[in-house]
């Protein structure tokens, strides 16, 4: 009996693996930036789902929380890591330095139109963990702003000044860089 | 002299610009935007770059190894689990 309900978990756990996996997975990758921490980190955070999962089955909104839960793992996990040094509680108060007119440029600065990925992949990497989980939470997994808020706990108003200020960094960074040859 | 009461300064606008694109609302209609050439320049670069973020960063699949790892991982546990 017992034997059977582990085997029915089992099965029931794979296909969640199998569900959740790439998007898990994907941000784990955008958020530390290695193939070898993104491994470690999607198997805890799936490791924590399984510990969970018994808890929450027969519920009949469980799959549109589930992810949610998953994400909250990956994001515990990332605390528990003090990404970049910063934790995200920090990360995610606005520095006091970062009044809105750091965005007044020259119009002749603008992007034109394109943006090359490396460039735009180092500049989400050099972004501090907090607002790079927002940026990436929204603007890659496409999150709106209020389950963002509910997964990090914060207002809906604090996500989208964070998104904001997330794009204005991102902005800086693509416009400081000139273009590079290979190197 | 009729005074403009929707016209704002630069700063006044980028501080509403969070809860403007935010909320969904068509941002390139504002007053402002249409009057100032700056803020839309700013306004077409940060939609240029979510637009880049949602077509630039593929969905990766994990490799197969993974699932096996969290599959002992598991095994070990349940043994530890059950051994106390
Ligand atoms: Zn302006």
């Amino acid at each position: 009996m017992l034997a059977r309900a582990q085997a029915g978990d089992h099965s029931a756990f794979a296909q969640l693996y199998s569900l959740h996996k790439r998007r898990i997975y994907s941000l784990c990758l955008r958020m530390v930036g290695n193939i070898a921490e993104a491994e470690d980190l999607t198997q805890e955070a799936f490791l924590q789902l399984h510990r969970k999962i018994a808890t929450f089955r027969g519920d009949s909104a469980f799959s549109t929380w589930r992810h949610r839960l998953a994400i909250n793992v990956v994001l515990m996990q990332l605390r528990k890591k003090a990404l970049n040094q910063i934790s995200l509680d920090e990360a995610m108060d606005p520095a006091p330095e970062e009044g809105p007119g750091r965005s007044f440029g020259a119009p002749d600065l603008t992007l034109s139109g394109t943006i090359d990925r490396l460039a735009l992949e180092r500049a989400v990497g050099d972004l501090p963990a907090g607002y790079r989980l927002i940026f990436i939470l929204h603007d890659v997994e496409g999150y709106e702003h209020n389950e963002i808020a509910s997964m990090l706990e914060c207002s809906i108003g604090n996500s989208k000044s964070q998104l904001h200020k997330a794009r204005l960094k991102l902005r800086d960074a693509l416009h400081i860089r000139p273009k590079q040859e290979a190197q | 002299m009729i005074v403009d009461r929707n016209q704002l300064s630069c700063a006044e606008f980028q501080a509403q610009l969070p809860e403007l694109i935010g909320s969904g609302e068509n941002a390139a209609i504002h007053p402002h935007i249409q009057s100032c050439e700056l803020c839309r320049a700013l306004l077409a670069d940060l939609e240029t770059i979510a637009e880049a973020a949602r077509q630039l960063f593929p969905i990766v699949e994990p490799p197969d190894k993974l699932w096996e790892q969290i599959e002992s991982a598991i095994r070990q546990e349940r043994a530890v689990h059950e051994g106390c």
